[in-house]
């Protein structure tokens, strides 16, 4: 068996933005039974148990109570983890070491703001010390490239639009008004040249997904969706020589291509990880849907606009505007994806005849040490 | 908000450990310290006992010389914890050494609210530091200012 013979099976958003009532533990349980649901499979039928935490998946299948695991990881890349976490499925599960592996994420930032772990990271007295925070890193990069190739808050704000003329159909989507560009580059500035709209939301809530042998997806009512591809890389801060302008896509998405055997051109839709516009645009370029510094001039005039622009992506409304649970967003690029695969999108924003599909996440810090994993996805009879 | 002084910003206390130890020494008596490789001669940072560059453990102490150019900056107003929260607006930027490395600092001594003057990527800067408020301590954060 290869790992392009494993499919995805279930897959489950949390409706919840916000969720002030309920444990970490228990979203992880609630998207867990949901993807199982969707898969059309029990918690009888688990021996993988995938999660980045917290809980750690230790805790997890106690607190789940799961009887027959043979197989457990735990790989912690930030909100990348869980496209890592399908690929390394799909892995275990051609090797024989377990045939239903269950992919659980969950998190409650929006109701527990704060709670900064203590570190003891090594490059951690070089960075804090002088008021580094997501945002700010993100805009480092998004500085920087636009001093190298010209690029504008403008172009930036085409990507917010984009996803913001998709939200509009996602009734669970935090944001669903439309936006336009001059109410994206007049929001308030953040950290410059990233404005208020050029971050993704805040949100509870989590995601889940089932990835299965080819024995079990056989079994399977739904239609399969199929791993044919997984790359990943950690592109770091290379002892001071860091060039802010390019992701980790850079070599975790030749090498997604490469395992699936598929071309740019084959790719019909893509989730492209959206914590800050600038994370899109730099993911595009890297994936080589454009040349490098020209993903500015790429995103103007709607190549992102789904069903009928270039590259269709973030149907849900992304990060941007629906839902980043727990502050890592990658689970959610998954669901995406599969429901276009299936032809589950929202219909307004369906892309017609989705065979192949790309879902790439960020980890980390485009400023500092970031992970990449890049999926390629198939629908049908593959 | 204008920082007529590195002291215009919190001083935080740096995390330390033994690796990382001497470089914190050397920022009290107002030295900039860079790991250089003796088998690679390459500088590097953040400081560490092995080279980044071609994994050899042979590596010492150099004293930087303070100087470099601006290679990213942002103005952040907003999206940080901590002291720094109520120390907004403030320059966070990437340094390129005249040594080579690029390191995560803050520029001071230009006026944010202005013209903005001494801040632009090229910019030339040099190194100042600001005494860490923790008494138990005896280090500072290399800041960097704009050259006039």
């Amino acid at each position: 068996m290869s790992p392009s013979d494993v499919a995805i099976g279930g897959i489950y958003e949390h409706p919840l933005r916000e969720a002030p009532e309920k444990s970490t533990a228990q979203l992880h349980a609630e998207v867990a039974a949901g993807a199982l649901d969707d898969a059309g499979l029990s918690f009888e039928d688990v021996d993988a148990y995938i999660t980045d935490g917290p809980p750690s998946a230790m805790s997890m299948v106690d607190y789940l109570g799961l009887k027959n695991i043979t197989h457990v990881d735990s790989t912690s890349v930030g909100g990348s983890s869980y496209l890592f976490h399908v690929g390394h499925a799909a892995d275990a599960i051609a090797s024989g070491k377990c045939n239903v592996a269950l992919v659980t994420m969950a998190g409650r930032p929006r109701s527990k703001r704060g709670g900064g772990r203590p570190s003891n990271r090594p490059e951690a007295g070089f960075e804090r010390v002088y008021g580094t925070a997501t945002v700010n890193m993100y805009a480092l990069a998004a500085q920087r490239h636009m001093h190298e190739y010209g690029t504008t808050q403008e172009q930036l704000a085409e990507i917010r639009v984009a996803a913001s003329n998709h939200a509009q159909y996602n009734e669970q989507a935090m944001y669903q008004d439309p936006v336009t560009i001059e109410d994206v580059t007049e929001s308030r500035p953040v950290s410059e040249p990233l404005n208020l709209l050029d971050c993704c939301v805040v949100s509870d809530g989590g995601g889940a997904c089932v990835v299965v042998s080819p024995e079990v997806a056989a079994e399977l009512e739904r239609e399969a969706v199929w791993v044919l591809g997984q790359g990943e890389a950690i592109k770091h801060h290379d002892g001071g020589k860091i060039d802010l302008t390019y992701t980790g896509a850079v070599e975790s998405g030749p090498r997604a291509f490469q395992q699936a055997g598929v071309a740019h051109e084959d790719i019909d839709y893509a989730s492209i990880y959206d914590s800050f516009t600038i994370t899109v645009l730099e993911t595009i370029e890297d994936l080589g849907f454009c040349e490098k510094g020209k993903g500015g001039e790429f995103v103007e005039g709607g190549a992102l606009q789904a069903p009928n622009g270039d590259l269709p992506f973030n149907t849900d409304g992304g990060g941007l505007c629906n839902n980043h649970p727990g502050n890592r967003g990658g689970m959610i690029k998954i669901i995406e994806a599969v429901r276009q695969l299936r032809g589950e999108a929202n219909e307004e924003v369906q892309v017609p005849d989705c065979d192949t599909a790309l879902a790439n996440g960020t980890g980390g810090s485009l400023g500092t040490r970031m992970a990449s994993s890049t999926l390629v996805l198939g629908g049908g009879a593959q | 908000m204008s920082d007529d002084s590195p002291g215009g910003l919190p001083t935080p206390t740096p995390s330390v450990n033994p690796e990382t130890q001497p470089y914190w020494n050397a920022t009290a008596d107002g030295r900039l310290m860079l790991r250089q490789c003796t088998d690679c001669d390459e500088a590097y940072h953040y400081p560490r006992n092995r080279c980044p560059a071609c994994y050899s453990e042979s590596t010492e102490w150099i004293d930087a010389s303070g100087y470099g150019e601006i290679y990213s900056f942002t103005v952040t107003h907003g999206g940080v914890g901590g002291d720094y929260a109520e120390a907004t607006p403030f320059v966070l930027a990437y340094v390129t050494l005249d040594e080579g490395p690029r390191m995560l600092t803050n520029i001071v001594d230009v006026d944010i609210t202005g013209d903005r003057a001494g801040l632009a990527i090229g910019q030339e800067v040099e190194v100042v530091f600001a005494p860490v408020s923790d008494g138990d301590n005896d280090h500072s954060l290399p800041r960097f200012k704009p050259v006039r």
